[in-house]
């Protein structure tokens, strides 16, 4: 800022001043004043993460998450403004995301990211933007209608899920037998049930009618089962950046409070999506209702 | 950088209630890479054996079929090769074959579809190795023993194998390590390997360094025993009057 | 009986030929590279000099040791932000391409120098000590007389290992860099045809790579009769 010749840093201060009630007499500082330096914004998206997070036949990201995250680079763009806020896009896996926010690659990322305590030591979440519950999958004839019928069964889970652990740790309280097989990504755990390895697939209940829409035949599945928990998904950022946070959370706020996120709801939720025309037909549940109503940041546990 | 460091996080009680630390987890893990890299190496050198001399031999029809074997093997991502075994193969068989076996404890599913996987892959290429270390031999060798009177498999037994086999110590050397380093790809279907209890370590703490630093001293402990090993057969084996040999 | 979908093929065509130009590009890279860097290691540790060769297997050891993932994360995640850091760089650029290539070259070069250490060492002594013989440096030695023989013994070694490098770039799934595999997987997953797009993918590396080894196999039946 000191290169800056004196009118214009003067001319910044005051613009900044008077437009923006949050930045009175301060520079924007951390993520806000990399994004300004720079004019650039990293965003991390997933690339199959249906509906939240994922790409197209033509290679562009879409999805629930990444509408909202577009709706927070807005109102970055209008906190610092920017005439101009270019959006980098960096696809992230479920192994290096949290990396990839400490280390300044993606400033925020958006997809299917669960807010939990142990995540919390490491990075910071944003208002929450959608809730799950943990339930089950399985065909529809197979007589399973909730977890105690799963005592010595196969049961399929995504590794690294908060299903894994609470399915692991039913079968140890519960002294259930279960065969717990963790496979590596919900398309290889949804194949690990329809070859008849296991009976049932435990899951956030929006991810489960992501594969339920994508089987070969949809009607020969139901979710079923007493959701065992229920997760919050927020955006990550890095820790100890409330200025940014501020301005993300109040851009999700806003876009909740004003009924607007019931269209994008409907958009990915309850319509056809791309690429192949899926419809899920994932009913707003009571719990993301009340999350629309009053947005926070809170893990569930 | 931003990272909290947290070390002690090996020694805490897993998120699960099943009594073991996060480090049990990398030491069954540990367990779980060695019994499966060593069984599928044992099978691998038997028929990369077999495959490696039938390649060299003069009859048309087996070494068509040995090149066959080791061009499919060695043509296919390890990856792809692993997914047939555990999805598709089973869906092949015979429907009451295919679910016997989907029917069998699921550890021993992904254990036994990684260890054939594993094996056969790695055959393709110590076969690989066999030949060369065979065809490399001056023909001189091949027909000194014929001239001696041995049958075509008394040459091979009493003068090409012996020669061959301590040619290729050091390429199989590679081949070795790299059956450890593979079979890293087998936490792909569920089994919980080193790199998959690693995986899980990141999953449960969300402290990934600290994961990937224990997972990769943990590999280079296996192999600094695996190289240790085989330095010393390759001292053993060393051909005098080559340039390796001393 | 599993029921065979392939309508995710056609649509996903573009990005699929974006994943084997990636492919392609690593490959190629990391074999030049490595071929050249792994002579260099070879030669260094077949060298009398005893901290070279020291070096030289240090290095060799190192990278053989740990898994080829293992490597492309470490490039990935903690080099890129040791040198912004060091040289002050802007953060945050788009280093995935470049730390494959950069991860896959050097950890090729262990193997590379591995072949062609053992090349080097199936030349008979003989033709070391005729060298000498006729007055020539270890050098010129070398370079004219023993390097000319190991190579073209080791041609096919090489080239098969490039084959197996280029199978070996699905790895790159570590920084979600889209290769071929990956890209397949990727839509496989997205689709719910996973079973579908990894056959897929493996016949078409199976043609691919089969046509190389075809191809090295000529070279070498060349070699032979020359």
């Amino acid at each position: 800022m000191f290169r800056l010749t004196r009118p214009l840093a003067v001319a910044t201060m005051l613009s900044a001043a008077m437009f923006s009630a949050s930045a009175i007499g301060q520079e924007p500082t951390g993520t806000l004043k990399k994004i300004k330096d720079s004019g650039v914004i990293s965003l991390g998206h997933r690339e199959s993460s249906i509906p939240f997070s994922y790409t197209d036949d033509k290679q562009q990201v879409i999805g629930y998450s990444h509408e909202l995250m577009l709706k927070a680079v807005e109102a970055v763009k209008a906190e610092l403004k920017l005439a101009k806020l270019d959006v980098k896009l960096i696809p992230v896996t479920s192994q290096n995301r949290i990396p990839l926010v400490q280390n300044g690659t993606v400033d925020i990322e958006c997809g299917s990211t669960t807010n939990n305590t142990e995540r919390q030591r490491q990075v910071s979440f944003s208002n929450s933007i959608f809730i799950i519950g943990t339930r089950l999958m399985t065909r529809k004839d197979s007589g399973i209608n909730d977890f105690p019928e799963l005592v010595g069964k196969n049961v399929v889970t995504t590794a690294g899920t908060t299903s894994e652990r609470l399915l692991r740790k039913m079968n140890e309280e519960k002294q259930m037998k279960m065969n717990i097989i963790s496979a590596k990504d919900h398309g290889e755990s949804f194949l690990t049930l329809e070859t008849g390895r296991a009976v049932a697939f435990m899951m956030d209940d929006a991810l489960l009618y992501g594969e339920m829409a994508k089987a070969k035949r949809p009607s020969d599945w139901v979710v079923v089962g007493t959701p065992q928990s229920y997760e919050a998904y927020g955006c990550m950022m890095r820790k100890d950046d409330p200025a940014f946070k501020k301005v993300v959370d109040n851009a999700l706020a806003k876009v909740m409070t004003s009924g607007e996120v019931e269209k994008i709801y409907e958009k990915w939720f309850l319509q056809p999506i791309p690429p192949k025309g899926l419809n899920l037909n994932f009913p707003l549940s009571t719990a993301v209702r009340n999350l629309y109503k009053s947005p926070n940041d809170k893990a569930f546990e | 950088m931003a990272y909290n460091w947290h070390w002690g996080v090996f020694l805490q009680p897993t998120a699960t209630g099943d009594g073991a630390t996060y480090l049990d987890w990398m030491i069954q893990g540990l367990k779980m890479t060695v019994a499966l890299s060593l069984s599928a190496w044992l099978i691998a050198l038997v028929i990369g054996a077999v495959i490696g001399v039938l390649r060299t031999v003069p009859g048309v029809w087996l070494s068509a079929i040995a090149t066959a074997y080791v061009e499919f093997f060695r043509n296919i991502p390890l990856l792809v090769q692993l997914f047939l075994w555990y999805f598709v193969v089973p869906e092949l068989l015979p429907e009451s074959l295919g679910t016997a076996f989907k029917q069998t404890h699921p550890v021993l599913q992904q254990f036994l579809a990684s260890m054939v996987c594993l094996a056969l892959f790695t055959s393709a290429r110590v076969a690989e190795q066999v030949r060369s270390g065979i065809n490399s031999l001056p023909p001189g060798q091949k027909n000194a023993g014929l001239a001696l009177g041995f049958t075509l498999a008394q040459t091979y037994r009493y003068v090409m194998l012996p020669m061959a086999v301590r040619l290729i110590v050091p390429p199989l050397t590679s081949e070795f390590l790299n059956i450890f380093k593979n079979s890293a790809v087998c936490s792909t279907i569920g089994l919980l390997e080193l790199a998959a209890q690693g995986r899980q370590l990141v999953d449960y703490t969300a402290q990934p360094y600290e994961s990937f630093i224990a997972v990769t001293v943990a590999y280079l402990l296996i192999n600094v025993v695996v190289m240790f090993g085989m330095r010393w057969v390759e001292g053993r084996v060393r051909v005098p009057g080559y340039i390796g040999g001393k | 009986m599993h029921e065979f979908d392939w309508s995710s093929i056609p649509g996903s065509l573009p990005f699929l030929w974006q994943g084997m130009k990636v492919s392609l590009e690593i490959t190629i890279s990391a074999v030049v590279f490595g071929i050249v860097w792994g002579t260099l290691l070879a030669l260094m540790r077949l060298s009398a000099i005893g901290p070279l060769a020291w070096l030289a297997a240090g290095y060799v050891n190192l990278f053989r040791a740990v898994p080829l993932v293992m490597v492309l994360l470490w490039f990935f995640l903690i080099v890129p932000h040791l040198l912004e850091s060091l040289f002050d760089l802007p953060r945050g650029a788009d280093v995935r391409l470049i730390s494959a290539i950069t991860g896959f070259a050097l950890f090729e070069a262990a193997y590379y120098s591995e072949i062609i250490r053992a090349g080097i060492q199936s030349v008979p002594k003989g033709q070391m000590a005729a060298a000498s013989a006729l007055g020539m440096t270890y050098a010129q030695a070398m370079r004219l007389v023993v390097l000319p023989q190991a190579f073209r013994n080791m041609v096919p070694l090489l080239l098969t290992q490039g084959i197996i490098l280029f199978q070996d770039t699905s790895l790159v799934y570590v920084s979600a860099l889209a290769d071929f595999f990956g890209a397949a997987y990727k839509v496989g997953d997205r689709d719910g045809r996973l079973v579908e797009m990894l056959l897929f993918a493996g016949a078409i590396y199976f043609v691919l790579c089969l046509g190389a080894s075809r191809i090295v196999r000529h070279y070498q039946n060349k070699l032979k009769t020359a």
